[in-house]
């Protein structure tokens, strides 16, 4: 029985003229708040354009309100998986204007706790990067290790996320006893994991189908588009912040910097994955070479005295009501800071009118510039591999939107 | 202080570029150089393909706002990175509501979104960009967010109407005021130092022993 009318030309019927798509802003696969609007001709994607903005809260603006101290805990709320590494910035900022160097026992806890921040965004991204590409089973094994991680965080500042634990001038507080052993401990055992994690995907065929050759960045694109990170380095450019603009004590440790080879969404896997096992390296270094000493500025203009103290001293009372009313004021005076957060390079740009508030507090995010770049590389794929693209730009909105 | 290498950049980009830089400052090690946005392009190409130079990467583009100068109340700034040369410059360029500022985005690709963010948030026109809408802010939003002169609460809020069956926009309403608290003291002042801070201090009949601070300076846009 012929069931198509012989006089239809099905070439004409099936031909599907281009259309436009809206992406999110509520999809698992758009890690958060991503309204992107697709123009599509079939499958193919001609045209992606990420609407964002639908988490911004005017952080910076907000900053411009708020004292230096008072600042650091909305840097927590910018890339909230890994809150350290963007405080970090913030207090280095604030101690260039200020011409204040943290003592060294505070810089290896920074030290130690950016990297801790690196390894529990990197568990994330790939976990949630393989669930986007339909693998289940690397994200139930990676929260349980990344839940460890943040017990880490909640036992030296109390919370899991929020830290605000990083200071101008330090750290809010020292490591209680044993925690540096448990890292340790951590840091010795969660290789296996990531190997464990590493055979669920490295080799895996339908892993591999989904991103190798998906999302090319030659390097000269990445510089164009202003890539940052593992983003750059999985375009095959060498170049790490903490490798070639050294800040706190990173260059007393000794770590490598993993490079990918063909810039595609595989190879900037392989350079994250790579990175943990640096990261591990950095941290045992840094817990078994850990200095004894003050882990703030001991100077109570900028760093807070001691709770103790506070009882018997009349003077340091002042201080600490001081401090926390009107906090410092920082010399006029401008700078731009960056660190090599986990995502790229998390700059804020601060300027100082001699006050004790940011006149200006430009927060650079890594993850803005690679969202860009989401038009140019997923043009020509198909639509499920833009999913791949956004999995293996490891965005978070908190950053993007501010 | 700033090394002897950065200081030697800083003359060379001068000498090669001649009348299109005003002047550089070094602010700490890092270097600013200041231009027109007329010249813009231009200083902007040679630092990138110059061999001495090559800033590939355009790092990010921002605006700050002085109101206090008048007609040309935005800094815009463009930080450039060199991976080459491994150092960062600053390009700053002054505009006001109404200047054209020639779009990078010929030069670095980045620039597309950072120059509509600076759009949205401070209103400076870039002639030339290829898609000017806003980045940020909500659809259909009125003003820019981070003008000095922009209220931090903003003008309005928004709530869904269960009558309407969509969100409306209301005119904000504050219970209690906004507080902005004065932390500059008269004591501060005691000494015939100007101190960062202490600018409402009643100038002492001989003048201040030093120079104004910089704050001063920058409170009244000329730094």
């Amino acid at each position: 029985m012929n069931i198509q009318p012989a006089n239809i030309d099905i070439a004409e019927e099936t031909r599907i003229r281009p259309y436009t798509m809206n992406f999110g802003p509520q999809h698992p696969a758009a890690h958060g708040v991503l309204r992107l609007v697709l123009e599509m001709d079939g499958e193919v994607v001609e045209r992606a354009d990420p609407h964002i903005g639908l988490l911004h809260r005017g952080t910076e603006k907000l900053i411009e309100h708020k004292t230096y101290l008072q600042a650091v805990p909305y840097f927590d709320r910018l890339d909230y998986v890994a809150p350290m590494n963007q405080e970090h910035a913030f207090a280095l900022a604030t101690e260039k204007l200020l011409g204040i160097t943290a003592p060294k026992r505070a810089q290896y806890i920074r030290v130690l706790y950016a990297e801790l921040g690196r390894v529990l965004n990197h568990i994330l991204n790939i976990t949630t990067f393989a669930l986007d590409v339909g693998a289940l089973t690397p994200a139930l094994w990676g929260f349980e290790e990344r839940e460890k991680g943040m017990e880490f965080y909640e036992r030296v500042c109390g919370a899991r996320l929020h830290a605000n634990y990083f200071r101008p001038g330090g750290v809010a507080q020292d490591l209680p006893a044993g925690l540096a052993d448990d890292i340790m401990e951590w840091c010795v055992s969660l290789p296996a994991f990531l190997d464990d994690l590493g055979c669920l995907l490295t080799e895996n065929r339908i892993f591999k189908q989904r991103t190798v050759d998906i999302g090319t960045v030659t390097a000269v694109e990445a510089m164009d588009w202003g890539f940052s990170g593992p983003m750059l380095r999985g375009s095959g450019i060498a170049w790490d912040l903490r490798k070639n603009q050294p800040y706190d004590s990173y260059d007393e440790f000794d770590f490598d910097i993993p490079i990918g080879k063909t810039g595609d969404c595989y190879a900037r896997y392989l350079v994250r994955m790579a990175e943990m096992f640096e990261s591990l390296k950095i941290m045992k270094q840094a817990i078994e070479t850990m200095p004894d000493g003050d882990i703030k500025v001991n100077d109570y203009k900028i760093s807070p005295p001691p709770r103790a103290e506070m009882k018997s001293s009349m003077e340091a009372l002042i201080h600490h009501f001081k401090l926390f009313s009107e906090g410092y004021h920082v010399p006029a005076g401008e700078t731009y800071t960056a660190v090599e957060a986990p995502k790229g390079e998390f700059g804020v740009y601060l300027v100082s009118d001699g006050s004790n508030k940011p006149y200006r507090c430009r927060i650079r995010a890594p993850g803005f510039a690679h969202l860009q770049a989401l038009d140019f590389m997923s043009k020509g794929h198909q639509l499920a591999d833009t999913v791949s693209i956004i999995g293996s730009l490891d965005i978070v909105f908190g950053e993007i939107d501010r | 202080m700033p090394g002897e290498a950065f200081k030697d950049l800083a003359d060379y980009i001068e000498e090669k570029l001649g009348d299109a830089v005003h002047g550089h400052e070094f602010f700490g090690e890092e270097l600013v150089l200041n231009t027109k946005a007329e010249h813009l392009l231009w200083v902007l190409d040679f630092l990138r393909d110059d061999k001495e130079c090559a800033f590939g990467i355009l790092i990010d583009v921002c605006g700050v706002d002085y109101p206090q100068r008048g007609e040309e109340r935005f800094d815009v700034i463009y930080t450039l990175l060199s991976l080459h040369q491994n150092h960062r410059i600053r390009v700053k360029i002054r505009a006001g509501e109404t200047t054209l500022v020639p779009t990078a985005t010929g030069v670095y690709s980045s620039a597309g979104w950072f120059e509509r963010e600076v759009w949205d948030m401070y209103g400076v026109l870039f002639d030339g960009h290829p898609d000017l809408r806003r980045i940020l802010t909500d659809y259909g939003f009125e003003g820019h967010p981070q003008r000095k002169d922009f209220p931090l609460t903003g003008y309005v809020e928004l709530r869904y109407d269960d009558e309407l069956k969509r969100v409306v926009y209301e005119p904000v309403k504050l219970t209690q005021d906004f507080r902005r608290f004065d932390y500059l003291s008269p004591w501060e002042a005691m000494t015939d130092v100007q101190l960062p801070g202490d600018e409402k201090a009643v100038i002492p009949p001989h003048g201040w022993r030093g120079p104004p601070t910089k704050a001063t300076k920058i409170k009244e846009g000329k730094a």
